[in-house]
Formats: structure tokens, C-alpha cells, sequence
């Protein structure tokens, strides 16, 4: 339940504590300022992905009770950090969903237990919120935005009207990039994460060898499907491999040939979701590219292109504040406090919780679809 | 007391492209239960999550059924048991099975389960098990299952 209290002075700055376990890494941040205008005075990340990568795969954190003990840890640092208490604090806010539920749940159990504990306001956020209004905190982008979010997970683009308000414009009707890449470094030996894997052997690769292909260009919505990508460099690979080897060159091929498609299949996509953005907002100005996926150069050369060519400006931020952070989920927590907006002790974790409920489905549909 | 042991059947045959496995899955879902676990077996891109999310989108209409690789569980109610779509490939021991409230959704859920290898001896033994494999342009499909209950589903579908 959510309240909505008398308006704070948009001039006194707001610090905020953010707090995020949803996904595989367990965060806390102090962000301070007003909205559109804020400072990230520390984020601490605890994750294990890197402790995992050499057994090729990023092992999640399933247990609710190693999130709690990470939790502890992390806001103490984040305080630390930042050199201040919690009295100073005027808010706490925490990622609600959506994600895994045992991490999310800890997470706002812990939260509500600081708010408890001090009297402070409790401000639930949605995670994928917290990415898309992060161009705000990194760069004061105003209302309305187009967010191109591109992560591990998550593949869609959402204009921003305010920080509660989106329209999805369209997404991934399959995999996310992200798991495409990390899909493809399976597939082709390379370790985990795959994005910077494949990266680098597509630096020593020709694109221009293999024709693998685009899906859904064919189609007119900004909607976009990976799979198939994915099933189509199985196919190129099985044709390549010799006594069970696959030869370095061929490798970096493929490489090079798999990220030159995801970058075309997202600019052409961008391209289209400027165009429904523009027809929405006349005065829409920005693309921010906000996620994982951003920090691929040739993806991110490649959309920077698009918004030059239809004369629309690029920004992403820093891939510290794109991968999964509390700075973000503190700093939505600030917008929406600053909405006078807070939750009571009846805030639930919510596994699923769409940005734009009444955004068109993401399905595939029809012989043309993401694998025909 | 331990549940009797009965004989392994299967299933084998040929799906031609990738709406021949939306087809299969879609006459799967009025089989949709409390109870029935389906473990899909397959390397990437064999069309493990293709045939769930076909199978979900006929039960329930045009949804998101967005990849279960990140989440590892996606679930989605309906009338008859709640559908679990799980990809445990990230898991590395059973006990985080336990964690994930796998062992109850077996008996209350339809489950899905991408890579079942991961579930050990959590593996329920009354389970149908789909394996698909890349085969020229399509792939080859084979039903497994001990459980009875399966015989007259897997001749229903025809496959």
C-alpha cells in the first residue's frame, strides 16, 4: 500500500539508501540530491559471479539467508562509504521485484526491518525502474526519454515519462542479448560471462563470413528475438567442427559474425522505437542505453550511429551504474520519495512486475516468427 | 513406501521445423496438471524453451514468456495447476533445487524443467521426459517415461 504524503520542498536534497538482492549480486548505495540532480556518495556490490566464472556458468545466490547475511555487510560498507549514519538517512529504498523471490523477499524483509528499527520511510522500487531512470542520475536527462534497457535479462525499449510512468514500446520476444552472448560463448567454448568473451575473439573475426540471420526485421514492430540467432550458430558451428575441435579462426568467425547480427537487429529496432517515440513525443530528445550490453563497443558504435543519423542524442551510463547496482534502486527511491510516494509495512516482493502493464505481449506469432 | 518401478517407454520421432514443435506443444497443454513434470532435454538452441513457451501460449493466450536462463523460474497461473518453467543450467547442486521450491511445485505445479540433469536424484520419477536433438533441418524428439499415467498422453499426441 502505497501512501502519498505532503510534497517535500524540491530544493532540500533527499539522501536515500538503496538496496538491491533480485537478481545474483546483493547491493546497498547511498545516492543524495533531487531528482535529475544527485550524487552517488557509494554503491557496493557483492557479487560471485567472478568466483564461478571458471566453471562455465554464473552461479546464482538461491539462498534467502546468504543474501541477509551479504545485506548486512553491504549497507554497513555503503555507510561507511559514504561517511554517513543512518540518522542521517531520509529514506530506505528497496528492490520489490521483479526477480528471484528469495533474494527480493530478503531484501525487503531487511529493509522494512531499518525502517522499523528507525522511523525512516520505506520506499519499495521496481528493479527494472531503477535501470531505466539511472540516465537521470549519470547525466540529469529530462522527462520524456526513450531507454533502450539491455542487460543479461532484459531486452526492451520504454520511453520514460516519469518515474513511475512508462510506455514499452516493444522487447525481446526470446532471450535478452545478454543471455544470447553468454549463450554463444557456450556454445562456442568461451568462458562466462559471455559478452566480454565473445567480444574480444570477434576482434580477431571476419562478420562478414557467415550469414547468419536478423530476425524479425521483417516486422514492423520494435519487438526483437535472439533465439534463433542462437540456433543458427549451432548450425554454422556443427558444420565446422572437426574431430570435435573448432578452429580459433573459424571461432573468432562466428564471434564476429553472431555480435554483427545482435548490433544490426538493434539498430535497425532503435531506429524503428525513435521513430514510435518521436509520434509519442514530439520533443523527445534522448536515447540513454541503459544495461550490460552497452558496454559491447561495436553495439554501442553501432546505436550511436542510429541516433546521429536521425538526430537524436546518444548517452549510456557509466557500466558500473548499468549492471545490477543500489545506486539506481536509491535513486528511483529519491524520485519517488521526492512524489512524496512511500510503502508501509505491507510492501510485498513481486516476482513479476511489468513496468508497462498495458504494453502489447511480447509473443512471437505467426509462421514468421522467431524460429521459422 | 517406495514407489513401484515400472518399465521405460519411449517415443521417438521427427519434427520437421520449429512449428512442428509449437504443434506438439500445444496438443500437450490440455495434459496441463497438478502433479505432471515434463523434463525437456537438449542442448542450446534444441527448442527446449520454444516448446515451453508454445506450451504456455496455448494454456494461456498472448503473455510474456520471457527466458527462465537469468530468473531460473518463471511461473504462470492457471485453472487446473500452476505451470513452473524452470532452466536449472546455472545450478550448481541439488539442494539449491530444494531452495527453489522445486520438490513441492512437483507435486502441486506443472513443472517444465530445462536442464533436469542439475536435480540429481531430486529427479521425480514419474516424469515425462522430452529429448530434443538438432537432426538436419529439424530435430528429433523422443518421449521417455516410466509412469503409466503417460501412456495414453504421449499416444494422444499423436507423436
Amino acid at each position: 500500500m502505497a501512501f502519498l504524503a505532503m510534497k517535500a520542498p524540491m530544493d532540500r536534497p533527499l539522501t536515500l539508501l538503496g538496496i538491491e538482492s533480485s537478481c545474483d549480486d546483493t547491493a546497498a548505495a547511498i545516492v543524495r540530491g533531487v531528482p535529475g540532480q544527485a550524487h552517488v556518495l557509494s554503491s557496493v556490490v557483492r557479487g560471485q559471479g567472478a568466483l564461478h566464472a571458471p566453471f562455465g556458468g554464473v552461479v546464482p545466490e538461491i539462498a534467502a539467508r546468504a543474501h541477509s547475511e551479504k545485506l548486512d555487510v553491504c549497507v554497513a560498507d555503503a555507510l561507511a562509504e559514504a561517511g554517513v549514519s543512518l540518522s542521517a538517512l531520509n529514506a530506505v529504498a528497496v528492490t520489490a521485484g521483479p526477480g528471484l523471490i528469495g533474494g527480493v523477499l530478503s531484501g525487503v524483509m531487511f529493509a522494512k526491518g531499518i525502517a522499523v528499527g528507525t522511523g525512516l520511510p520505506l520506499v519499495g522500487v521496481n528493479h527494472l525502474a531503477g535501470h531505466a531512470l539511472t540516465p537521470r542520475l549519470t547525466d540529469g536527462i529530462a522527462y520524456p526519454y526513450l531507454v533502450l534497457l539491455v542487460s543479461g535479462g532484459h531486452c526492451q525499449y520504454l520511453i520514460a515519462h516519469g518515474p513511475e510512468r512508462f510506455t514499452r514500446l516493444g522487447g525481446t520476444i526470446d532471450d535478452a542479448p545478454g543471455e544470447a552472448f553468454d549463450k554463444a560463448a557456450r556454445l562456442l567454448g568461451l568462458p562466462q560471462p559471455g559478452g566480454p568473451a565473445v567480444e574480444e575473439a570477434a576482434t580477431q573475426g571476419d562478420p562478414g563470413r557467415f550469414a547468419l540471420p536478423r530476425p524479425l526485421l521483417d516486422r514492423p514492430k520494435c519487438d526483437l528475438s535472439f533465439s534463433g540467432l542462437k540456433t543458427a550458430l549451432l548450425r554454422q558451428r556443427d558444420k565446422l567442427v572437426v574431430d570435435g575441435r573448432l578452429l580459433r579462426r573459424d571461432r573468432d568467425d562466428l564471434c564476429a559474425g553472431f555480435q554483427r547480427a545482435v548490433a544490426d537487429i538493434l539498430a535497425e529496432k532503435t531506429r524503428r522505437a525513435i521513430a514510435a517515440f518521436r509520434a509519442a513525443e514530439p520533443n523527445g530528445r534522448v536515447l540513454s542505453v541503459a544495461g550490460g550490453v552497452a558496454a559491447n563497443r561495436e553495439i554501442r558504435s553501432s546505436l550511436r550511429n542510429v541516433c546521429d543519423a536521425e538526430g537524436i542524442s546518444f548517452t549510456a551510463p557509466p557500466l558500473a551504474l548499468c549492471t545490477d547496482n543500489a545506486a539506481m534502486i536509491a535513486y528511483a527511491g529519491l524520485e519517488l520519495r521526492d512524489a512524496g510516494i512511500s510503502h508501509d509495512m505491507t510492501l510485498a516482493a513481486r516476482p513479476r512486475w511489468p513496468l508497462d502493464t498495458t504494453a502489447d505481449p511480447l509473443i512471437g506469432g505467426g509462421r514468421k516468427g522467431a524460429k521459422a | 513406501m517406495p514407489a513401484p518401478i515400472h518399465p521405460l517407454r519411449d517415443r521417438a520421432f521427427y519434427l520437421p521445423d520449429a512449428e512442428a514443435t509449437a504443434a506438439l506443444a500445444a496438443r500437450m497443454a490440455p495434459y496441463v496438471g497438478p502433479g505432471r513434470v515434463l523434463l525437456l532435454v537438449g542442448d542450446i538452441g534444441a527448442g527446449k524453451s520454444h516448446f515451453a513457451r508454445a506450451l504456455i501460449h496455448a494454456r494461456s493466450g498472448p503473455i510474456d514468456v520471457p527466458s527462465p536462463t537469468y530468473t531460473l523460474v518463471q511461473t504462470y497461473p492457471d485453472p487446473e495447476a500452476e505451470i513452473w518453467h524452470a532452466d536449472l543450467y546455472r545450478l550448481g547442486d541439488p539442494d539449491e533445487c530444494l531452495e527453489l521450491g522445486l520438490t513441492e511445485a512437483f507435486e502441486t505445479a506443472f513443472c517444465m524443467i530445462e536442464w533436469p540433469d542439475r536435480l540429481g536424484d531430486l529427479s521425480p520419477e514419474g516424469a515425462l521426459t522430452l529429448t530434443l536433438e538438432q537432426e538436419g533441418e529439424g530435430r528429433r524428439g523422443r518421449f521417455a517415461w516410466r509412469n503409466p499415467d503417460w501412456d495414453e498422453v504421449v499416444d494422444a499426441l499423436g507423436a
